[in-house]
């Protein structure tokens, strides 16, 4: 039988309300409190905790849970789960989201709203796989072939992983599109003091499901019961609306269109623009002394803690250096990075790449301040005396 | 319930509306795959609100957009992965893949062997025609020695796949293959592949006159038709001819492709088993909480 979100089971087997945990397995806490019901996953460093702590959990919440034969194979049988009923999610990191990237746009183009943890590591191929990275910042806006949007959250704390994971299925299930939680082999692999939210404190948005008349259900439109909203709403299989969804460009009935401008255009634009008319709505960062900055750190993820300790050496000196930490990274927030462009007169983005998020910066800031990449590669985490350099024009 | 008599009535009942025409090329077998699929479904009396499909890439994949039912039109060879899927969102569904041997044996075979494997509980119809169809007619796993294909020019030298053995080597609970010429056999094992507990595959072999009959010289359509009863046996005349006749009889049969049920058996699907699984951890728990008290 189809699986229920029981939150007082949930809590039975989290355990303790207050723990001492693996940034991996807050992950799964994060998907369980956010009412998961179907886990797919493939054994890869460093993110196999997510799937050995969903192993552990999932059956004892009446979900379910399997292994399977590879990561095209996880996230196929993760839109296959949300397409049957369940909230799903997946785990993985570089090598196998680059095996996802076919599936996670087939996500995409019929609106499967899912969650990708990418515990990230670096590369290309096999690369470090113990060691952490922020390799994958421009695979989940661009990975996929074609059009699209990402929803992608950067955790960088353990407890963050919980938070984030949580946000991430509800953003999926808002916009109907895959959203990533795009941690790292750092965060992923840190021990940190959690606590689990209240359910009164968790705030949970569910898909909206399809209620209309059978007969007038138009299952790939604009919503047939909110206003102005370009996220259709919802019937899953086995609720009687029978609908056919197809990855090939289709019309509004869902059936395939494939050679006409007009039918592509119509639907790649909404299911872009659902996501990008909320841009201004989506903005999710933290802002750390930037009142008075002269020069602000823009990152993410584990980088923003060097980056953190580095901004408060230079603030002890009485430099006037603030940080900018972006939790939602895509869709990007163009707006305002644009203001703190105009607000300071440089700025810097510490990255475990050689320089992937600097350049959505770039595009928006390089006319009014100087931006400048703070790259480290290696499976290192930047020292914060090595950002601190950058604040001095290195 | 009105009692279906007529394929007229069964088309009515369980064909999409606005779908038409159909992509099939003359002389194809894929419509009638999916008559006697419609045929089965309406001997079992299911609940097509609970019948799901699911099909990957190719033409044989797109037989589930003519279904009145939910329907899953996924990517190239991983349409057993989104069923199994589908089928742990809820147990109770019955979930039918749709593929073709491309789909299925090349670009999906990892998907497929794993699927039959874990004894995922749901039925694949894999409709083998020995070439990529779609596409214009490139050389597939499961194409015959010798076959000629647009990137097989000077013809086949790759041993074909036979991917009723490879289930049944996997220990698929039921697999069969059949041709398309002849209904009551089939149909009565398509019932049969749908109710059983556990994977099962229904592999049928069915002419391609565009892309490969054509190619292969095997004539009209109806020739091409022919060339099929020709060049299959049923497997207990094989058996029969192997074990009791002539070497002139053997040599007749020796090379023709087998039809009827290969594997009939009752392992335990995936899903049975994991409800087991989640009812002796609730016992587990319920005893240590007792112990507790």
């Amino acid at each position: 039988m189809k699986c229920e979100r029981d939150p007082k089971r949930i809590r039975e087997v989290l355990g303790k309300k207050v723990q001492f945990i693996l940034g991996d397995m807050a992950c799964v806490y994060g998907g369980l409190l956010a009412g998961v019901s179907f886990f797919g996953g493939y054994p890869i460093t460093p993110a196999s905790e997510v799937a050995e702590g969903m192993a552990r959990m999932l059956p004892r919440v009446g979900g379910t849970y399997i292994q399977m034969e590879d990561e095209i194979g996880s996230i196929a049988a993760v839109i296959g789960a949300t397409w049957g009923g369940a909230k799903s999610m997946t785990a993985t990191s570089g090598p196998g989201f680059s095996l996802m990237m076919e599936n996670y746009g087939f996500a995409v183009m019929t609106e499967t709203p899912c969650v990708i943890v990418n515990v990230q590591r670096t590369g290309p191929s096999t690369g470090q796989p113990t060691l952490g990275a922020q390799g994958d910042m421009m695979q989940v806006r661009w990975g996929t072939h074609g059009d699209f949007e990402a929803l992608a959250l950067a955790p960088s704390t353990v407890q963050e992983c919980i938070d984030f994971t949580v946000e991430a299925f509800n953003l999926s299930e808002k916009y109907r599109n895959p959203a990533c939680v795009m941690t790292d082999g750092e965060v992923g692999h840190l021990r940190e003091r959690i606590i689990i939210p209240d359910e009164k404190d968790l705030k949970l948005i569910n898909r909206v499901t399809a209620t209309i008349d059978k007969k007038k259900y138009i299952p790939f439109t604009n919503s047939q019961t909110r206003k102005n909203c370009k996220v259709p709403d919802f019937a899953t299989f086995g609720t009687g609306y029978r609908t056919y969804v197809t990855g090939l460009t289709h019309n509004e009935k869902g059936f395939p269109a494939t050679d006409k401008q007009p039918d592509h255009e119509r639907l790649v634009k909404r299911i872009t623009e659902k996501i990008t008319d909320d841009a201004d709505k989506l903005v999710m960062v933290e802002k750390i002394n930037l009142d008075d900055a002269d020069i602000a750190f823009v990152t993410y993820g584990a980088t923003a803690r060097p980056a953190e300790s580095a901004m408060e050496i230079a603030r002890k000196e009485g430099k006037k250096v603030g940080l900018l930490r972006l939790k939602l990274v895509w869709p990007f927030p163009d707006k305002l990075i644009t203001k703190l462009a105009k607000d300071v007169d440089k700025i810097i983005v510490p990255e475990m790449n050689l320089g992937q998020i600097v350049h959505p910066v770039k595009e928006v800031a390089c006319k009014h301040c100087e931006v400048i990449s703070a790259p480290k590669i290696g499976g290192e985490m930047h020292l914060p005396m090595e950002l601190y350099k950058y604040l001095e024009g290195k | 319930m009105v009692e279906i008599k007529t394929a007229d009535e069964l088309n009515k009942k369980f064909l999409r509306e606005g779908m038409w025409p159909t992509i099939f090329c003359n002389g194809c077998g894929h419509g009638v795959v999916l008559e006697y699929t419609f045929w089965a479904l309406e001997e079992l009396g299911w609940d097509m609100d609970n019948v799901i499909f699911a099909s990957g890439i190719g033409c044989s994949s797109r037989l589930p957009g003519y279904i009145n039912a939910d329907g899953l039109h996924t990517t190239h060879g991983r349409a057993i992965a989104f069923a199994t899927g589908i089928k742990a969102a809820n147990p109770d569904f019955n979930v039918i893949v749709f593929t073709g041997d491309g789909d299925c044996s090349g670009i999906g075979g990892n998907h497929f062997i794993h699927a039959a494997r874990r004894n995922i509980d749901i039925t694949v119809i894999m409709i083998n025609n020995f070439i990529y169809g779609m596409t214009g007619g490139q050389l597939a796993p499961t194409a015959p020695l010798g076959s000629i294909a647009t990137t097989a020019p000077y013809g086949n030298i790759e041993h074909p796949f036979d991917i009723s053995n490879l289930a049944c080597a996997l220990g698929a609970n039921y697999v069969a293959r059949w041709g398309v010429s002849h209904p009551y056999q089939p149909i009565k094992s398509l019932k049969e592949g749908l109710q059983k507990k556990g994977f099962s595959l229904l592999e049928f072999l069915a002419p391609c006159p565009t892309a490969y009959g054509r190619r292969n010289k095997l004539g009209d359509i109806k020739k091409h038709w022919a060339w099929y009863d020709n060049n299959t046996i049923l497997k207990e005349d094989y058996e029969k001819i192997m074990k009791y006749g002539t070497e002139e009889e053997k040599a007749q049969v020796k090379d023709k492709m087998q039809l009827g049920v290969f594997q009939d058996i009752q392992k335990s699907g995936f899903f049975e088993s994991y409800e087991k699984l989640v009812n002796r951890l609730k016992e587990k728990e319920t005893k240590t909480k007792g112990a507790k008290k």
